[in-house]
């Protein structure tokens, strides 16, 4: 059975889950219009930007958010000086790299979605008196549901899944920032192969279970596709 | 009703394109049906869209009527959403979350208390789609989605009406059906409708006045009977050239199968046709069907021959010369052989007979 110290992670996991999916949302969305609008020489290189981890090791990404957040770091130095001290081995942290992480399976379904409803019902709204922020609750995000569906379920999920950023920036300390995934490498380095199961299998079938909900509430054939 | 007291629209831009610069200086009636004709790529839908400010041209100067749409050089520019217009697009372009009822209310929704030149019901009845109203568009043909895309665009209550080639997606029988509507609209409404097209057809059946573009420039503008045949015009050339006259219906000859109907150029027998007498009718004249002679001929088989002025002769090229006609009030125009001209020694002025061998009813 879990014990307390497994509920703990569970609890904080899907904390850092939670507050990193709406923060993704809120930076992915006007990042994914920027992107799928714009003809700028600058997409490619934010493109990439925003690519990034899905390629990179995590601890290549967990490595540098470390230098940059910590006391010597650029972020580390702004953040001090507003007075909220470093983010390293704090929750903040582990939403901050939890953010960066899973940006790009949040920006890219919302950008296939806004590039796929392309600029006609726009401009049929914007010629029915509709404002630009008006075509954005009326137009864009009922058009771009199953984008934002995709891209909040994936930010989720990812980010509960992350192990590698989230042991770098955030370390292992109880309540505090450790997470299911690295209470899993607690427990196996304990030889604890049961309590592992417990947490791996609940893992694992939640996992699942949102998939096949995502699957069967939209009609889109693969992820990978609105990963594209 | 309320009607928007538009009298002109003046419309200048300078915009560069892909394959042309759009350099234009209208200054256009604000009322009937205005066609924009041209070959694809001649700038005609990027002038309509400069005009609904979907695109803004760097240099432009818009104002229907007393309202000021655009001006670059007070750096006063009115998005889109702001200008009173209804736009109908090309591929209908309804919101497919929407039902048909769900399209017309997002318009109705953002009047934002303007003055309605009329209401939603009459869009509706107009159109006839109250049948259609609580079926998403995807379910709709192509025909039924253009009539809710004209039926949304009037819902908005617009001073002006952007008609991008809306029937260019309809199969010929859809467009025979969906025309009726388009003639509807121009009888019932007030306000002046922008029609682009490239279809010849179109312009005869339904403009009151035409603008032929040409790589982003304006070739001709003008009335539509004077334009399609002014001599100096890409139209009056071309294989299809016709004139278009507008007349009302005076009589029947059922036993013959025949109608008559008076037009300024005079009295012409037309294949029968089943309307009340009085009905407006309007023909179009291919310029090939059209042939001259210098006494009225004694006997013929054909039944439509009315005397005429020469008013200017132009060589077309090809061993054909095209002849400008006043008859009566109107204007009409033949095509005929450079060797009949010379032989029949055809001089502008000269008093000649114009045989018309066919006549088609556009509308």
């Amino acid at each position: 059975m879990l014990n307390a110290a497994d509920l703990a992670t569970l609890f904080l996991t899907f904390r850092v889950a939670g507050l990193a999916t709406v923060l993704l949302l809120l930076l992915g969305t006007p990042l994914a219009w920027k992107l799928a609008r714009s003809r700028s020489r600058w997409k490619g290189v934010i493109n990439s930007v925003v690519a990034l981890p899905l390629v990179l090791p995590p601890t290549v990404l967990g490595f540098y958010l470390l230098v940059l957040m910590g006391p010597a770091g650029l972020v580390g130095k702004f953040t001090q000086w507003l007075g909220i001290g470093t983010l390293p081995f704090s929750f903040g942290g582990l939403v901050v790299a939890s953010v960066l992480y899973s940006l790009p399976f949040v920006v890219q379904p919302l950008q296939n979605a806004f590039v796929a409803m392309g600029e006609a019902p726009l401009e049929a709204a914007a010629t029915l008196g509709a404002g630009p922020l008006d075509r954005f609750f009326s137009v864009v995000l009922p058009l771009a549901k199953p984008g934002f569906l995709t891209a909040a379920v994936l930010g989720f999920t990812h980010t509960v899944g992350e192990f590698g950023v989230v042991l770098m920036v955030g370390g292992n300390i109880p309540d505090k920032t450790r997470v299911v995934s690295v209470q899993i490498y607690n427990h196996v380095e304990a030889l604890e192969y049961g309590q592992a199961h417990w947490l791996a299998g609940g893992l694992l079938i939640f996992s699942f279970l949102v998939l096949l909900l995502l699957y069967n509430s939209q009609q889109t054939q693969t992820l990978t596709q609105s990963l594209k | 009703m309320t009607m928007a007291q538009v009298q002109r629209i003046q419309a200048r831009f300078r915009l560069a394109y892909r394959q042309f610069d759009l350099h234009v200086d209208l200054n256009l009636p604000a009322s009937g049906v205005t066609v924009l004709f041209g070959h694809s790529g001649s700038g005609k839908t990027t002038l309509l869209r400069c005009i609904a400010g979907l695109e803004r041209p760097p240099q432009g100067f818009l104002k229907i009527g007393e309202t000021l749409w655009q001006d670059s050089e007070n750096d006063f520019f009115l998005p889109a959403h702001q200008r009173n217009l209804g736009y109908v697009f090309q591929e209908a372009n309804l919101f497919p979350h929407l039902t048909v009822r769900g399209n017309l209310d997002y318009a109705v929704r953002r009047l934002r208390g303007k003055d309605r030149a009329f209401s939603l019901d009459q869009a509706i009845e107009l159109l006839a789609i109250a049948p259609l109203l609580q079926r998403l568009p995807a379910r709709l043909s192509g025909g039924e989605r253009q009539r809710v895309a004209i039926a949304r665009a009037l819902a908005a209550s617009p001073d002006v009406l952007l008609m991008d080639e809306p029937m260019a997606s309809l199969d010929e029988q859809r467009k025979q059906e969906f025309l009726p509507y388009l003639i509807g609209l121009h009888q019932s409404l007030q306000i002046p409708i922008l029609y682009v097209t490239h279809s010849l057809q179109e312009v005869n059946q339904l403009a009151d006045h035409l603008l032929v573009m040409a790589g982003g420039k304006v070739v001709v503008c003008g009335p539509l009977a004077e334009t399609l045949t002014r001599l100096d015009g890409p139209l009056a050339l071309d294989r299809q050239a016709a004139s278009v006259w507008q007349g009302r219906l005076v009589s029947h000859e059922a036993e013959y199968h025949l109608s008559h109907a008076e037009f300024a150029g005079g009295s012409l027998s037309l294949p029968y046709l089943e309307l009340p007498i009085g009905s407006p009718v309007r023909i179009r004249i291919f310029a090939s069907d059209v042939s001259i002679t210098l006494q009225p001929p004694e006997a013929s088989s054909i039944l439509n021959i009315l005397p005429a002025t020469i008013r200017e002769i132009s060589d077309m090229g090809q061993g054909q010369t095209v002849v400008q006609l006043a008859v009566g009030g109107e204007i009409l125009l033949a095509h005929i052989t450079e060797k009949s001209a010379m032989l029949l020694n055809l001089q502008p002025g000269m008093a000649v007979y114009a045989q018309i061998k066919g006549t088609s009813i556009v509308r």
